[in-house]
């Protein structure tokens, strides 16, 4: 019997619909090979500018009641430095995709085109990172600025665009639209929640940032509803991402209307192996149920 | 004293780990003359493994990776920092009573193992094999712990370790880089010397990594097993952000004690690169 796993969206091939989410161990070629070789059907690299980037000082990372709170502030070598790292992973059957940012059109396009001469599968535009002002959530809530950054790079480029959502906007679906009107070849919905943490004792916010963006089982709901609304709202796959802590999480965003699942802060709690105990829970799901493939569960929680 | 103590019944072992602590300093001591041990109270941290680190946050300045030198002794948890940097010199400026926030224990510990065993510590580095020795006493055969410092005025606990080793079958060696106390010279040499005339269990070692790169040769070449503690730059230290990256391996959540096995798949970055603060591949 075929793998009911395999996953085709927007031109790329997976084995399974899961991916590593943009910041979680995306520097190293060999970090994220043993990322694909844990099981993941992609993965995201860092996101990655023209130059290098230092980030934030600590504290960088932060633990809610139920929820990791960060802020690392895009710390990256420049996509350049990414040479080396890509030789390994180019050799392996799972894409890579490049996570970039720019702070303006022109670098964003830029960037994806270093990308792809690296050999990026496909780019996922960083327009949603809720802690680094002129990039990320604050182009990612602009639709005019979205489209123009969308547009230089799809005509600069060959490969698939992604654009990953803020979902701290008042109606994700409007920059869903201004996403696939410009040309956007998939979303995914979310990025992380800008929130912040105060210390009680101290009376600092623990952050160095003071800002960070809020991940973990704590957004899951909201992603599942701005996953459910695009759905709705655009006909371009949507990737589901944001508090994807087992195969129930990731079969709720598939109902919901995800052809395909990123996967980061559960990484940290339950380590790598997290993805296969997704894509196992999957395949048993699938059975169970009399499905042939993961794609006839996508957006079924629609019918009612 | 223990502030904060409201924890997330739902919460994992990890999570409930990772929620900083604010804790009161209940002493400061001056172990040298940039060297200082911080005690404060921690129900979590008295129940880490020795090889075990925890995030340091010195409120306004950082938050910095530091392996306990003491667990659990009276209750009470220790750190043993170095004035080098902004942050290290900040938290060591700090008095009894103050406050700073922890988060962890994070990582893994040393195994340890019966028989003859090397304990070795490269300056700062002798802090993490404190708590290590208190347990090896009670099963090693005999104990040798290594002290490798620039000169007389970087020694540590030499009056703990020999307190540590009083009832068992031990020996100290002390070397300082110029001469001023014990051999002069490189604790490596004396490594060597040892591995060459008597058969060895398992060396454990934490110090500067060009150091320890060179006691993982040795090891290999004596064939004896080796766990070293290894330092990267961490910023979040449960295995996510991807700062300390080694190999396949990350230093935060696989290490930071690593084995031979482990320090053999990394061989072609162990004790030559690093990333740095933006990710980039950097020479030692």
């Amino acid at each position: 019997m075929a793998n009911p796993l395999i996953t085709q969206f927007a031109g790329l091939n997976l084995s399974n619909p899961t991916m590593l989410a943009a910041g979680v161990l995306g520097y190293t070629g060999l970090s994220m090979k043993r990322v694909i070789e844990s099981g993941a059907g992609a993965v995201v690299t860092k996101s990655m500018g023209l130059e290098a980037r230092t980030g934030y000082g600590n504290p960088t990372v932060v633990q809610t009641d139920c929820g990791l709170l960060n802020s690392m502030g895009l710390p990256n070598p420049g996509i350049r430095h990414f040479k080396e790292e890509i030789q390994e992973l180019n050799k392996l059957a799972a894409p890579t995709i490049f996570s970039i940012y720019g702070f303006s059109p022109e670098d964003f396009a830029e960037v994806a085109q270093i990308a792809v001469d690296l050999g990026a599968a496909a780019v996922e535009l960083n327009v949603s990172c809720p802690h680094v002002k002129k990039a990320g959530a604050q182009v990612g809530s602009d639709p005019s600025l979205l489209m123009d950054i969308v547009k230089h790079v799809k005509k600069q480029v060959n490969k698939p665009v992604i654009v990953k959502l803020t979902p701290n906007v008042t109606d994700i679906t409007e920059i869903a639209k201004a996403s696939e009107k410009a040309g956007a070849d998939a979303v995914c919905a979310i990025n992380t929640v800008k929130a912040m943490a105060i210390d009680s004792e101290t009376c600092r916010p623990i952050l160095a940032n003071k800002y960070g963006g809020l991940s973990g089982p704590a957004i899951k709901s909201i992603g599942v509803r701005c996953v459910y609304d695009i759905f709705d709202s655009v006909k371009i796959p949507i990737i589901g991402c944001g508090g994807i802590s087992n195969w129930q999480d990731a079969i709720e965003y598939m109902l919901a209307g995800a052809c395909a699942v990123q996967i980061g802060t559960a990484i940290a709690f339950q380590d790598i192996t997290v993805f296969k105990s997704v894509t196992e829970g999957m395949t048993k799901y699938l059975e169970e149920k009399g499905y042939n493939s993961i794609k006839e569960i996508v957006g079924l929680a629609h019918k009612f | 004293m223990q502030y904060n103590s409201h924890k997330c019944s739902h919460s994992s072992p990890i999570e409930a780990a990772n929620r900083m602590r604010t804790v009161e300093l209940l002493e400061v001591k001056q172990e040298n003359c940039s060297v200082k041990t911080l005690t404060f109270e921690d129900p979590l941290c008295s129940k880490a493994e020795p090889g075990q680190f925890v995030m340091v946050w010195i409120p306004g300045v950082d938050e910095i990776p530091i392996s306990l030198s003491g667990i659990a002794s009276d209750g009470l948890t220790s750190i043993t920092v170095n004035a080098v940097g902004d942050a290290s010199s900040a938290l060591n400026l700090k008095k009894k009573g103050e406050i700073i926030g922890v988060r962890g224990p994070f990582g893994n510990g040393f195994v340890p193992v019966k028989g003859n065993v090397l304990v070795v510590g490269g300056g700062t580095g002798l802090g993490p094999m404190m708590p290590l020795t208190e347990n090896l006493v009670r099963i090693s055969s005999k104990i040798t712990v290594m002290s490798g410092v620039k000169c007389q005025d970087n020694l540590l606990f030499l009056d703990r370790i020999a307190d540590l080793l009083s009832s068992v079958d031990s020996e100290t060696i002390c070397t300082t880089e110029d001469g001023s106390y014990g051999f002069e010279g490189l604790v490596t040499s004396q490594v060597e010397k040892k591995l060459a005339a008597e058969h060895v269990d398992m060396i454990y070692t934490c110090g500067p990594e060009p150091m320890m790169y060179r006691i993982f040769l040795l090891a290999e070449q004596y064939n004896v097993p080796v766990q070293a503690s290894l330092e990267r730059i961490m910023r979040c230290g449960i295995g996510l952000c991807g700062s300390c990256v080694i190999g396949e391996l990350r230093v935060c959540k696989d290490g930071p004690v690593l084995n031979s096995e482990q320090l053999r798949s990394i061989k072609d970055e162990f004790g030559k690169f690093r990333l740095d603060w933006t990710g980039k591949k950097v020479k030692q």
